[in-house]
Parts: structure tokens; C-alpha cells; sequence
């Protein structure tokens, strides 16, 4: 390919359509090889793919679609949620419950109803918050509700007394560690400190042979899909539109007749509903949730994944969280302890350096680099 | 009243509660000619009165100016209109039927109440277009800006507006990329495309080239009768060469009201304007 189609190519896929276009490609590419890589290659081979790998990826898809979740909120309608790690951790449990009740007899005590931890604190039986979870549609249907009807009251309430801006941010904060103290809590129900973990099988699929790993794996990338095309449907309808005048000007879209809070209440539950399922198949996953989920530094992370891609565009979002979790991957391999010092320097770089974000940084020197070409051509 | 009256009252079985009565119907009604009425108006911010017993009239289809100094208490007449200002006493009604007071900003816009401000706010990051489509009047409910389509009949009205505020040829260009005062006039003209009945427009020559004000005033002058307009503006010169009539506000009151001739030879308006550029 010369270099002025390859240009061209570029500048077409570049225009939003055909970013999408690229995502989706490159989103299924990666899954298909990563798949095929596990399951047709022999281990032998150089091209195999480990199932610790296509765990990996499967997290960080995950972490891609909780930082989509922030940034339909937050690039595009300002509002900066510090607390988003509060819904994903309520998924989590949600289908945590769920895996909890197949673990049946299984468990340490042998006991066929109550799960390992509520045996060890003496329960006799199963508290009434734990009943149905044994059912796979129910505990999919409340690890949505739930979040959906937190961020419900939790929104209707902060926006319509026109909470804003770092006064928002700080009660999603304390929103976030209160949930994480209630749920350290042995008398909560929901395993203390320990969390739920130990987990058998999903839907009578071992979650520890292969093929269900690379089946989760290629569901959470349908699912960021679908989540990816659902969001962009939004932004790009009048709806949309709405979101940003209210990003911008939110007094202004008041006095053309928009009631914003109403704008802003579903649009959180939206994003606490991606948020939640983002837990829900993080879970299986990495085979453990506990109340360090709900830590405020986790719901920090997102917010810095979402700032290093870039904000409002949603492939930043996606692209900011693969690359951030990649660098913590090998960082905490090599350096543990400097993590969160690197962590911090990014943000701070990225937020002075490249207020747009990797992607806002990209899109700015091409359009130097082209428009150089087309002076020189 | 004690707590066995409230109670009697509550209790009363012919007490027909506030939810059940029939919800007044939003329309405008203009019968008595008069499109607003402000009574006794009274707002202090922490003591400091900003408006103090305030009456204004304002006829349907009228072209009104407000002026007076700075703290006379025009924007916050505004804001109360608006309802983005609580009042702590007087009414302000809209036609014969419907009480402003008790509404929000969002409904007041809906009963086709348009607010310009003092700064010129548009979207900045949507096209001269788009601005102007969310400003359309349309429904401004959820569920229907997820699926609304522009009618042919409201694109229409957009290229009738986009032609009269001269943004015709850039209409896809990024509003903050407009100069000032081509921003001032999409500003008026996000507050046309609604069709409003009563327009509030605070300082709209503010930063504008002479040729721009005098286009604005042709505007503006072009308006009154199908609409009603009233105008804040500080720039003398503006206000006579637009008002039929003119309301002097002073420390949040009414001090005279008239044609500009009348007002600037009215005792009143001398003696507090002494020396000033009135």
C-alpha cells in the first residue's frame, strides 16, 4: 500500500462511522484468534494461546465496558462519577450469589443449601435476600435491578436537588465506601471480608475447563459490543444531543425546555446497567468477589483509564482501559509496590499533557501530519 | 391553628384535595390584551432587597425595553419571569390563567417563554444546526428525542431561521466557532425556531459592530406584534432607535414608564440619572 492510500484509508476510518467499524474488527479479530489460539492450536505450539492469557483479556474486556460505563456519563454528559466501582462490585455479587448456590454440597462443610461461610458463622438458613439466587435468570435479572434501582434513587435524589460537579463526585464516593464497609461486614450476608469465591460451575459448565473460559471470554466481547453500538445509538440520537448541551450548558438546555434531571437520572441508570454487567462477567472470571471491589481507589482507576483514552468518544474509553490494565499487568509483575505512584503520575501527565486523552492526541498530530503532506504534495 | 383543626381540616369529608382538582389547562389566554402580568414582586438576597414591590404590564405584542443602572434589578425580574429566581412575595402571571410562580424553568420554556442571556450561551461544541434543532418545538420528553426524526415542515422552520439570523451558510459549522455577536444572534434565533410567544432578551447588542446592532434592532422591531419582546439594554442609542415604550427600573422598583421622550424628561429619571448618560 503507498503511503497516500494508506493516508486516505486512515483518514476515512478515522471519520466516527468507521471508527466503529475498526473497533469491531479489531475487538472480534482479537477474540476469534485469541479463541481459536486456545482451543485448535496445540499446546506445543508457539501460537498457543494460554487459558491464563484469554482470562487476562476476558478481565480487561470487562474493564473496558466498566470504563464505557463512565464515559457515557462523564464525557458526555459531565458528570464524574467517582463511585462507578460501587455498581460493577454489585453485579459482581449478583452472579457471585448465583455461583455461590451451584457450588451446592461441593463446599468444605458438605452443606447442600447454605453456602461455606454462613455454615462457619452457625446459620441455620439461608437469609431471605439469598433466596432464587439459585436460579441463573433471576440472579442475572437483580445483579441488573439492583444497580439499576441504586442509581435510580441515588441520581433522582443528587440531580434533582442540582447536585453538580465535585459535590457529585464526592457523595459517589462516599456512596462506594460506604457499600464496601456494609459489605466487610460478616452480618451483611454476603461472606465478609472474604467476599464469595470458590466457585464451581456456571449453568453446569466447569468455569475452570477451557472451552467455558474462552466462551466467557467471547461473550464479554459480544456483550462490550453490543453495549459499544447500544451507546453509540444514544450519542448519536437527539438524545444524545441533549446530553452534551447539558455537559455544556446545562442551565441553557433548562431554559429551551428540557427537564435535565430526567435527562441525567436515566442516563446513570443506563451507565450503572453497564457498570453491573460489566460485573457480571468479570466474576466468573477471575473466580472471586469481595468487598475490595467496592474500594474508592478502584472507582479512581476507572475514571483514569477513561481520562488516559480519551474522553467522549467510547473506543477512548475502550482503548484507555485494554492499555492501562496492560501496563498494571506487567508493571505489578515487575515493581509491584510503585504501581499506584505510576498510576498517579500517568493521570497527572495525561491531564496536563493530553486533555483528550490518548485518542484526542492521535487524531491531533494526524491532522498535523496531513495537512504537512498536503502542503508538501 | 392547632393540631385538632388541622387534623378536622384534613379529615373534613368535603375536602377536596390539591391532587384531585383538575390541573388548569397550560394555554395562554390574552383576552384582557395583556400577555404579563408582575404584581408586587419582592426578592432580597441576605437582606439586600433586588427587587422591592415591583409592578410591570406588559401588552401582548408589545416591544418593551427595560433599563436602569447596574443592581436596578432587571435580571433578577428575568430569572423570577424565567423561574430560575424564587420570589418571596407577588405574582407573576403569564396571560389571565397561568401562574409562573408556581412552575419550573423547563415548563415555563415549554408554555413559549424564551430567555436570551446577558452572555451569549450556545452549545459550542454542536453545529449552528444542531443548536438550533434542540431549541425546535417539539416534545422535550425522553423516549421522543431517542427516535425524534426533524419533520419536513420543522426543517423548514429551521432554514426560515437559519436565513433570518444570517447563519444560512454556516449552519454546519461548530457554534463556538462563531463570532461574538454571530453568537448573539443564534442565540435569538434558538429562541425563534421555538416560536415562542414572549421573548426575554438580556443585552443582545452587548460586544456587537454597529452594522450588526442596527440589524439586530431591524430584528428585534420585526418581531413585536407576532411576539412579544422585551428587551434589556444599556446601550442608550439601541433602546431609542428600537422602543415604543420604555420601563426605568430603580433599586428593584418601577421609577417611570413611557415613551423614550417622555421617560427622559420625566423629574424622577433626571434626578437619579444627574449626569449620567441619560
Amino acid at each position: 500500500m503507498t503511503k497516500s492510500n494508506f493516508l486516505s484509508w486512515w483518514s476515512q476510518a478515522r471519520s466516527t462511522g468507521n471508527a466503529s467499524f475498526v473497533f469491531v474488527v479489531v475487538l472480534f479479530g482479537v477474540a476469534i484468534l485469541a479463541s481459536l489460539g486456545n482451543l485448535a492450536v496445540p499446546e506445543s505450539s508457539i501460537f498457543h494461546v494460554s487459558t491464563y492469557t484469554i482470562s487476562l483479556l476476558g478481565k480487561y474486556l470487562c474493564f473496558a465496558l466498566l470504563a464505557l460505563s463512565v464515559d457515557v456519563i462523564w464525557g458526555y454528559c459531565g458528570i464524574l462519577s467517582l463511585g462507578h466501582g460501587a455498581f460493577f462490585a454489585l453485579g459482581g455479587y449478583g452472579i457471585g450469589m448465583y455461583l455461590m448456590r451451584q457450588i451446592g454440597d461441593r463446599g468444605v462443610y458438605g452443606n447442600p443449601t447454605l453456602p461455606d461461610f454462613m455454615v462457619f458463622l452457625n446459620w441455620q438458613e439461608l437469609p431471605w435476600f439469598w433466596l432464587g439466587f439459585d436460579q441463573f435468570w433471576f440472579a442475572i435479572l437483580m445483579a441488573m435491578l439492583v444497580p439499576g434501582i441504586l442509581a435510580f434513587i441515588f441520581g433522582w435524589l443528587a440531580f434533582r436537588s442540582r447536585v453538580t460537579g465535585v459535590y457529585l463526585s464526592i457523595m459517589t464516593q462516599a456512596l462506594t465506601y460506604a457499600l464496601m464497609l456494609a459489605f466487610f461486614r460478616n452480618e451483611m450476608g454476603f461472606g465478609g471480608n472474604n467476599g464469595l469465591t470458590d466457585f464451581k460451575d456456571i449453568l453446569g459448565f466447569d468455569l475452570q475447563s477451557d472451552a467455558t473460559r474462552v466462551s466467557l471470554f467471547v461473550i464479554t466481547a459480544l456483550l462490550l459490543a453490543a453495549a459499544y453500538f447500544t451507546s453509540r445509538a444514544i450519542m448519536a440520537s437527539r438524545f444524545g444531543r441533549v446530553l452534551l448541551s447539558i455537559r455544556d450548558g446545562e442551565s441553557r438546555t433548562r431554559f429551551l425546555g428540557f427537564k435535565t434531571e430526567r435527562y441525567k437520572v436515566w442516563l446513570f441508570v443506563y451507565s450503572a446497567i453497564l457498570a453491573a454487567i460489566a460485573g457480571v462477567m468479570y466474576v466468573p472470571q477471575v473466580g472471586i468477589i469481595n468487598p475490595g471491589e467496592f474500594s474508592p481507589l478502584n472507582s479512581i482507576e476507572v475514571v483514569v483509564w477513561v481520562a488516559v483514552g480519551g474522553r467522549g468518544t467510547l473506543y477512548g474509553a475502550i482503548v484507555g482501559a485494554v492499555l492501562v490494565n496492560y501496563a498494571k499487568t506487567r508493571f505489578t509483575a515487575i515493581f509491584p509496590e510503585a504501581w499506584l505512584f505510576a498510576l498517579g503520575a500517568l493521570f497527572v501527565y495525561v491531564t496536563i499533557f493530553m486533555p483528550q486523552g490518548l485518542i484526542g492526541w492521535l487524531q491531533k498530530s494526524l491532522t498535523k501530519f496531513n495537512n504537512k503532506t498536503e502542503v508538501a504534495s | 391553628m392547632t393540631w385538632l383543626d388541622k387534623t378536622r381540616e384534613i379529615m373534613a369529608p368535603d375536602r377536596v384535595w390539591p391532587f384531585l382538582t383538575p390541573e388548569v389547562p397550560a394555554t395562554l389566554d390574552v383576552s384582557k390584551n395583556v400577555i404579563l402580568y408582575v404584581e408586587g414582586l419582592s426578592v432580597a438576597f441576605d437582606g439586600f432587597k433586588a427587587l422591592n414591590d415591583l409592578n410591570l404590564y406588559v401588552d401582548d405584542g408589545e416591544l418593551r425595553c427595560l433599563i436602569g443602572a447596574n443592581g436596578a434589578g432587571k435580571t433578577t425580574l428575568m430569572d423570577v419571569i424565567t423561574g430560575k429566581t424564587q420570589c418571596d412575595s407577588g405574582d407573576v402571571y403569564f396571560g389571565q390563567t397561568i401562574n409562573l410562580l408556581q412552575r419550573s424553568e423547563p415548563e415555563i420554556a415549554q408554555l413559549g417563554i424564551g430567555r436570551k442571556f446577558q452572555k451569549p450561551t450556545v452549545f459550542e461544541a454542536q453545529s449552528v444546526f444542531s443548536n438550533l434543532e434542540l431549541s425546535i418545538k417539539a416534545s422535550k420528553g425522553i423516549w421522543y428525542n431517542l427516535r425524534a426524526n426533524l419533520s419536513g415542515e420543522q426543517r423548514d422552520r429551521i432554514d426560515f431561521v437559519l436565513e433570518l439570523i444570517g447563519l444560512k451558510a454556516q449552519h454546519s459549522m461548530l457554534a463556538g466557532a462563531l463570532s461574538h455577536g454571530q453568537k448573539q444572534w443564534l442565540e435569538i434565533g434558538m429562541l425563534l425556531v421555538a416560536d415562542p410567544k414572549l421573548l426575554l432578551i438580556d443585552e443582545p447588542v452587548a460586544g456587537m459592530t454597529p452594522q450588526e446592532t442596527e440589524r439586530t434592532a431591524e430584528l428585534l422591531t420585526s418581531l413585536a406584534g407576532d411576539h412579544t419582546v422585551i428587551v434589556v439594554e444599556h446601550d442608550m442609542e439601541f433602546v431609542r432607535s428600537i422602543a415604543r415604550k420604555v420601563t426605568v427600573l430603580h433599586q428593584g422598583s418601577v421609577l417611570a414608564e413611557g415613551t423614550m421622550d417622555e421617560v427622559q424628561n420625566n423629574a424622577d429619571v433626571i434626578e437619579v440619572y444627574l449626569g449620567s448618560e441619560l
